[in-house]
């Protein structure tokens, strides 16, 4: 008894580790209103790709991202999941399939933790018991005891607690693609590091392909496989990677959202490991020493911080491998310091999260 | 212990009106009013009079509050509370006795002009509960996939639940109060005694009757004040 659209959206939804995205020419208008809110809006995203679309309030990345699941119609153009045109679909089996996730969280204040997170697998008429165990999966991702938190109500939870289940409950079906809208916006800094931080673990590990808007370009830097910087009208400004965004900002537009210490903010996607060191003689041995594993912002800041002209750098076993540099690390940044020159220089746009 | 202070009022007012009434030598025109049979009678016409208005005013102001919050027409929206309004604002009195000359004297007059005095709060507290529902969590459950109907039924419905039956518990303590006016249209109900007490100046019968219409009043308020909380969705 399935209809043409039924299967569409199954062969959609059986595609759980991320599914192609593509927008054409996608135009929004609004009645009464002079301009479009999104104009001719046209965009690729790989499977598995987490892209962000990064712009000020107002520039239409929201708008552009509903259209996704069709929480705001487009006036024209296509959208296209895995090749098949989501606007032919029944909207709401197709949002079934997109884990959608807002800044206000949305959580259902009179359902607990685990109802929240079991709606969309009732829609979709999953068995008790299949739906019992994906919650208790669902909650350990997410990093919540499930004997601890499944009967709670969201009001009993943290704002950092909540957006966990907020991202918990957008996951249920394993959904392929994720529309995210400033999901980390409304938490303080440090929950929202480590919202962020496990969030790029948890999306190694599932491959979505994530739509991601924001309009902190830090975060863009941090999480997105590729940025889209967006201005008036949702157009695309730059479309590419952190760091090329970094080291080549496309014009004066991009260059003013980035802001000031762009090289500072690039220092971040680097590894330490694509600095060439120095012998270990060169820094003297004390309590401040860079791990491999750290970014060169953070050997950057450990230099600062311990005001020694270089130091220790040390494996995962604590063991000295080489010595840093302020002078190094600009050399990595392309900067032509002599004495480092020629070595093993990396170029910084080459250089991957 | 604070849960029980309105029925142990309500059982020390009656057992003080059945002593004094005891004490009383009643003359022959109050026993035919100041017996069991009769205030058995009247009472049941009255709570019958009182749930039945109760009961349509749910059925009809429920939905209506849904669909007005529904419409994108301004103008439907200000008339139907508009008409609400006048219902609640004229004087129960000229409601009833303005249908009664219209159409007819009897119960379902009666009934239908208690439910208009009582329509106001269940429709206006249907309204306001729908529309707090927070934003954020209704366009949750539509991104969720959820159809326009389930957001209704599974989500806005039940967050609202606790205003609405506050406007009914509100609706039934009015009714309570105006269902006494139904003896003017000849519908029964304790208004009789009242009516008749003051009439016949028989200070007893009179004070029976109003007795009793504020102890069906507080007994059903305390009634719907514990269903509310019964029903009311947890973590809310």
């Amino acid at each position: 008894m399935h209809k043409p659209e039924d299967t569409a959206i199954l062969q959609i939804a059986r595609n759980t580790s991320g599914a192609q995205i593509v927008l054409d020419q996608v135009t929004k208008t609004y009645p009464h209103q002079p301009t479009s809110a999104v104009e001719n809006f046209s965009m690729t995203a790989e499977p598995g790709e987490l892209i962000m679309f990064v712009g000020p309030s107002g520039c239409g990345k929201t708008t552009t991202m509903k259209m996704i699941n069709r929480i705001i119609e487009p006036t024209s153009g296509s959208i296209r999941i895995d090749g098949r045109d989501v606007l032919s679909l029944d909207p709401n089996e197709l949002r079934r399939h997109i884990g959608y996730v807002i800044q206000q969280i949305g959580l259902f204040p009179h359902m607990t933790i685990a109802e929240n997170i079991a709606v969309v697998p009732k829609l979709l008429g999953w068995t008790k018991s299949r739906i019992n165990a994906r919650v208790d999966e669902l909650l350990e991702t997410v990093k919540l005891d499930p004997t601890k938190f499944s009967h709670r109500y969201p009001k009993q939870l943290s704002g950092g607690q909540q957006q966990r289940v907020g991202v918990a409950r957008a996951l249920a079906a394993d959904p392929p693609v994720m529309l995210m809208d400033e999901p980390f916006g409304a938490t303080d800094p440090i929950t929202r590091e480590s919202l962020q931080a496990e969030f790029l673990r948890l999306q190694e590990s599932l491959g979505k392909t994530i739509i991601f808007v924001t309009h902190d370009f830090d975060e863009a830097v941090r999480l997105g496989d590729r940025i889209a910087v967006l201005s008036e009208r949702s157009q695309i400004e730059q479309f590419d990677t952190p760091a090329n965004i970094l080291a080549a900002p496309a014009n004066d537009y991009v260059s003013s959202f980035i802001g000031h210490g762009a090289a500072i903010k690039r220092l971040v996607l680097i590894p330490v490991t694509e600095a060439k060191l120095g012998p270990i003689g060169d820094a003297e041995a004390g309590p401040i020493t860079v791990s491999i594993a750290d970014s060169l912002r953070d050997a950057l800041d450990a230099l600062v911080l311990s005001g020694a002209p270089a130091l220790m750098v040390v494996n995962a076993a604590k063991k000295p491998i080489g010595s840093i540099t302020v002078e190094r690390i600009s050399a990595v940044l392309g900067a032509d310091i002599p004495d480092v020159q020629g070595a093993g220089l990396v170029s910084a746009s080459g250089a991957g999260r | 212990m604070k849960r029980f202070t309105t029925p142990i009022v309500v059982v020390l007012v009656l057992g003080v009106l059945l002593i004094w009434l005891s004490s009383l030598t009643l003359d022959s025109i109050e026993q035919r009013t100041l017996n069991v049979g009769y205030i058995v009678e009247r009472t049941r016409e009255h709570l019958g009079l009182t749930i039945a208005t109760s009961a349509l005013v749910a059925v009809l102001a429920i939905p209506t509050g849904i669909a007005l919050t529904r419409t994108r027409s301004r103008l439907v929206r200000a008339t139907v509370l508009g008409i609400a309004n006048i219902g609640q604002a004229t004087p129960a009195v000229g409601v009833i006795i303005l249908l009664a000359i219209l159409w007819q004297t009897g119960y379902s007059t009666a009934l239908v002009a208690l439910v208009i005095y009582s329509f106001l709060p269940v429709l206006s507290n249907t309204m306001t509960g729908l529309q707090q529902v927070d934003e954020g969590v209704r366009e949750s459950a539509k991104g969720m996939g959820m159809t326009p109907n389930q957001v209704l039924l599974r989500i806005e419905l039940p967050i609202a639940a606790p205003v609405i039956l506050a406007g009914l518990r509100t609706s039934i303590v009015f009714s309570v109060g105006a269902a006494t006016i139904a003896t003017f249209i000849n519908a029964g109900g304790l208004g009789d005694m009242i009516v008749n007490g003051l009439t016949l100046q028989r200070f007893p019968v009179l004070i029976t009757g109003a007795v009793l219409v504020a102890c069906i009043a507080l007994s059903l308020d305390w009634i719907a004040g514990v269903a509310e909380d019964l029903l009311r969705p947890r973590g809310i």
